[in-house]
């Protein structure tokens, strides 16, 4: 593998100070405080319109902060212009140039940075060779598949050696297989270079299994930041229990509680308890109150009859029962509530519409939301 | 081909095998009355003013060649040079005003870019001589605007004046620029922004970025323009005639046939026939080489705002000088239409003022008769581009058959032609008795006018036609027939509807175009059938200036009143013509 980053130690990392941006009176995102690490895979994860394309624009040069400072490393780069800032951009729809052949194209940033044609030649080359394109240099842009378009994309990002690489949505353009693909490509390269990534997109799946941590926004405004097992396992609300991932989330009332066990009533056919201590940050139980509980459908088990009456364990009616072949997912009505549940697909009986089915929720998996 | 002309055909076609409209060449009878059209009316007067040019007192000789390339007397190589100069200062000068307004106003925000965007395209309301004439009377020998310094600053003489060659290129930038604007604007609004961030994110400068990204990026349409540009100049004919340029190619065409010396004429005339053609060729050519415009969609527009306070100001006095260039010719033939004839003479504006010349417009039978003539033959040229283009759109766009490039290329033709060649091409053909003139001679009669109108505006109606053809979805017809319609039944209640705002469009424009032509009526018409715009330059050189100024804003109107409709009509629908 060639090693495109000859001069280690110019990777950085990115503070953003409180920044806010406005477009006129509407919010673009508000109040953002975050750190990311030297040499970290960092995700943006949120539906559209939540404002990480414009979080990224401002990382980028192409908007200047309404308020708050934006860092590199010990750099204060909030007004600098985007040509100043040594980053490497993927935009969405790639912006390959179209009046320019493979190799011009990522020949372009070292063109600028005045290199020698020898050294670009070199340079190019390695470039187009990591990213399975050595050969291509002379077709011109229209010539290229989807997926060859965003890996010139990326050569030419990568290719002038940034201290950053921001990406916007790339895979939205490909179709199923080669967004899987490229995924695995992108994470790869990544993880050769050691460069510092920001990666844009509202594909949860796709956050989940690229990044070491994800900062999930709505409305402008951070939800959380953390690796993907802390969201997942430890969302900090109900958005994002629910965008990340699939959830059952029933609303009740804390029935019991003691230093460790708390018991929630759902309604008259459902009382679930947990743990105490798994409850999303700053979430204060007390008996009497209402409270939103949080079930993964893939911590539901299948149980026995005989279980039936056992604490956490209830027996429904199946209203869905979904065979995808490495699982089974089942909606099972208990009362007024349907419960989402998913069994890894071990050669069990498959139930079918209109049966009964008792299932078993673990204490371990219920999680107070607050 | 058999198997397609059958399913494009009727279904009950299939069932009949044997009927002739089944039969895969049955195409090339319905296609065939086009093409006598074009032979008749296009290539017969070309082919004719061709074996004129070639041919003394019956033999065929290459004298006349000789003598137009001749060393001796050089006064057509100087016309031709001259034409090629004229025309490529033209091209650069409208290029750099042309693209010029068109980043300033896709690219800047400033105070006056509203009223500019709308003003910009004024110069495309004035017929060519009406036009050429405003700039007479603005900023010529006696023109207001040198006169009024003269007095101002209290001269002998004017201080300046647009005459010769200066005034050609002055007016046809002021003319043509919009060429350059529509294509360049175009091409700035399909411009992907990120692009350019792209280009910045990789370090590039802005200067860099116009360099390597922007510039590169519309060569396309500016070479396309260029080319435009380029034969309209060749084709220009007014404006050398009212600036006293003799040398040019148009200009020895008009005096060879003056002279009566139509040898000469032809031999001029298919020399610039050839050089019309090979640029239209080649624009049609560079036209079929890829673009860059259309790779990206999704585009927003986003504006530069001029923030500095001197840069505000600066931007807000062109703006005004800006608006005031654009509109001071319609504003100095409006005061003029107003103006006792031959009341103006010395004055920096003219002193008496009247009602009348517009009065007379309608009253005096003597002052109306061009009015009528004009719209008579001008609706009959008209109508004949509308039967002629909406069936070879229709063929063009619907049906499969050889030679449409064919088609396609003689339809334009004469649209690259000067309106001076077209002009004489008919007298070359028609002077004499032929089967395309039903034995008859044209020369001298009405019709000639009316012909060479309908032959002028050839693609007009064909190709805002086709273009409305061409987004049309086919289905539509093809539901029709399914559901038991008629071939004919279903171009009437669908495909006509459907394609009538397109025809429309060029039909007003052809119609329009008729009242203003100018150039090929100058050297057909009889003292029976004046037009508009000969009577103007007739009272023109009479100082009747008053009335030769209302001719002229009732055309202006009237092509205003067109483009209003035309812009209602067409909406969102991209009719190019
Ligand atoms: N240039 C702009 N002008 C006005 N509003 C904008 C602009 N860019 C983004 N916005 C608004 O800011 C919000 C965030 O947009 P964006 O960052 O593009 O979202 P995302 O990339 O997460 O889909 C949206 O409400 C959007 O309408
Ligand atoms: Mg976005």
């Amino acid at each position: 593998m060639p090693n495109l980053y000859e001069g280690a130690g110019i990777l950085t990392n990115v503070k953003l100070d409180h920044v806010s941006k406005y477009f006129d009176k509407v919010i673009g995102v508000e109040n953002i405080d975050v750190e990311i690490r030297s040499g970290e895979f960092f995700t943006f994860l949120g539906p559209s319109g939540c404002g990480k394309t414009t979080t990224l624009r401002m990382i980028a040069g192409f908007y200047y902060p309404t308020s708050g400072r934006i860092f590199f490393g010990d750099q204060d780069v909030t007004y600098l212009p985007p040509n100043k800032r040594n980053i490497g951009m993927v935009f969405q729809n790639y912006a390959l140039f179209p009046h320019l052949t493979v190799f011009e194209n990522v020949a372009f940033g070292l063109q600028v940075r005045k290199k020698s044609k020898q050294e670009i030649r070199e340079k190019v080359e390695r470039a187009l060779k990591m990213v399975h394109l050595d050969g291509y240099g002379n077709r011109r842009i229209d010539q290229l598949s989807g997926g060859q378009q965003q890996r010139v994309a990326l050569a030419r990002a990568l290719v002038i050696e940034p201290q950053i690489l921001l990406l916007d949505e790339p895979l939205s353009n490909l179709d199923a297989k080669l967004r899987e693909e490229t995924r695995v490509e992108i994470k790869r390269l990544q993880l050769e270079l050691g460069i510092t990534t920001i990666y844009v997109t509202h594909d949860q799946a796709e956050a989940m299994a690229m990044s070491d941590r994800i900062m999930v926004m709505k409305n402008g405004v951070v939800q959380q930041v953390g690796t993907p097992e802390e969201i997942y396992n430890r969302p900090n609300n109900q958005f994002v229990a629910s965008f990340i991932g699939e959830s059952n989330l029933l609303e009740g009332t804390v029935e019991e509680m003691d230093d460790r066990l708390v018991k929630v009533r759902i309604s008259p056919e459902l009382v679930l308890s947990g743990w105490k201590e798994n409850a999303a940050p700053g979430v204060q139980l007390k008996k009497g109150e209402k409270t939103t509980v949080s079930i993964r459908p893939e911590s539901i088990r299948e149980a026995s009859s005989s279980e039936q009456g056992e604490e956490n364990v209830v027996r429904g009616q199946v209203t869905l029962s979904e065979f995808t072949g490495v699982s089974v997912n089942y909606l099972t009505r208990v009362g007024e509530h349907q419960l989402k549940s998913m069994f890894v697909n071990r050669g069990f009986r498959v139930y079918q519409r209109g049966e009964e089915l008792t299932i078993s929720i673990p204490k371990e998996s219920v999680y107070f939301l607050g | 081909m058999y198997s397609t002309s059958n399913h494009s055909w009727t279904p009950s076609a299939m069932k009949r095998k044997t009927s002739i409209t089944s039969s895969p060449y049955f195409v090339y009878v319905l296609v065939s009355p086009l093409f006598l059209v074009l032979l008749a009316y296009v290539i017969y007067p070309l082919f004719q003013t061709f074996i004129e040019s070639a041919q003394i007192d019956g033999t065929f000789s290459l004298q006349n060649y000789l003598e137009f390339f001749s060393l001796k007397n050089t006064s057509n190589l100087e016309a031709l040079w001259t034409s090629i100069y004229i025309s490529i200062l033209s091209v650069i000068t409208c290029g750099i005003v042309g693209v010029g307004m068109a980043f300033l106003l896709e690219r800047y925000e400033f105070p006056g870019r509203k009223i500019l965007s709308v003003l910009v395209m004024v110069p495309m309301s004035l017929p060519p001589l009406i036009g050429v004439l405003s700039f007479e009377f603005l900023y010529g020998k006696s023109g207001i605007i040198p006169r009024a310094f003269q007095a101002w600053l209290g001269l002998n003489e004017v201080p300046f004046a647009l005459s010769g060659i200066t005034g050609v290129l002055v007016v046809h930038t002021f003319t043509m620029y919009t060429y350059f604007y529509m294509t360049a604007s175009a091409a700035i609004k399909g411009l992907d922004p990120s692009l350019e961030e792209a280009a910045a994110s990789l370090g590039a400068s802005r200067f860099y970025i116009w360099r390597r990204v922007i510039l590169p990026m519309l060569t396309p349409a500016m070479v396309a323009s260029s080319l435009l540009v380029f034969m309209i100049s060749m084709a220009s004919y007014t404006a050398p005639l009212i600036f006293g340029v003799e040398r040019t190619m148009t200009m020895q065409i008009y005096l060879s046939r003056t002279n009566g010396d139509l040898d000469m004429a032809a031999t001029q005339s298919t020399i610039l026939s050839i050089v019309s053609i090979l640029f239209l060729l080649i624009m049609r050519w560079y036209q079929n080489i890829r673009n860059y415009q259309n790779m990206s969609k999704g585009i927003s527009v986003h504006r530069t705002e001029v923030k500095s306070k001197v840069g505000k100001y600066v931007a807000m006095i062109l703006s005004l000088i800006g608006v005031m260039i654009l509109l001071l010719p319609i504003l100095v033939l409006v005061l003029l239409s107003f103006s006792v004839d031959g009341s103006w003479t010395v004055e920096v504006l003219p002193t008496e003022y009247t009602l009348n010349h517009y009065i007379e417009l309608f009253t005096d039978s003597r002052t109306w008769r061009p009015i009528a003539n004009s719209f008579e033959m001008s609706m009959i040229a008209t109508i004949g581009n509308i039967l002629f283009g909406v069936a070879a759109a229709y063929a063009a766009v619907r049906l499969k058959f050889k030679g449409k490039t064919l088609l396609d290329v003689l339809i334009m033709i004469p649209w690259a032609l000067p309106g001076t060649v077209v002009g004489i091409n008919l007298i070359a053909a028609f002077s004499e008795p032929s089967v395309f003139s039903l034995n008859q001679v044209l020369v001298g009669t009405f019709w000639i006018i009316p012909l060479a109108y309908f032959v002028r505006h050839l693609p007009l109606v064909f190709r805002s036609t086709s273009a409305v053809l061409l987004q049309m979805d086919r289905s539509a017809e093809e539901a029709a027939r399914s559901l038991g319609a008629s071939w004919w039944y279903s171009f009437r209640r669908v495909v006509f509807p459907m394609a009538f705002s397109g025809i429309l469009v060029g039909a007003l424009l052809a119609f329009v175009q008729g009242i203003g032509e100018f150039v090929a009526s100058i050297l057909i018409y009889t003292s029976e059938t004046v037009p508009i715009s000969v009577e103007i330059f007739q009272r023109m050189y009479a100082f009747e200036f008053g009335t030769a100024c209302a001719y002229g804003v009732l055309q202006i109107l009237l092509i205003l009143i067109v483009l209003f409709i035309s812009q209602k009509v067409s909406g969102n629908n991209n009719i190019t013509v």
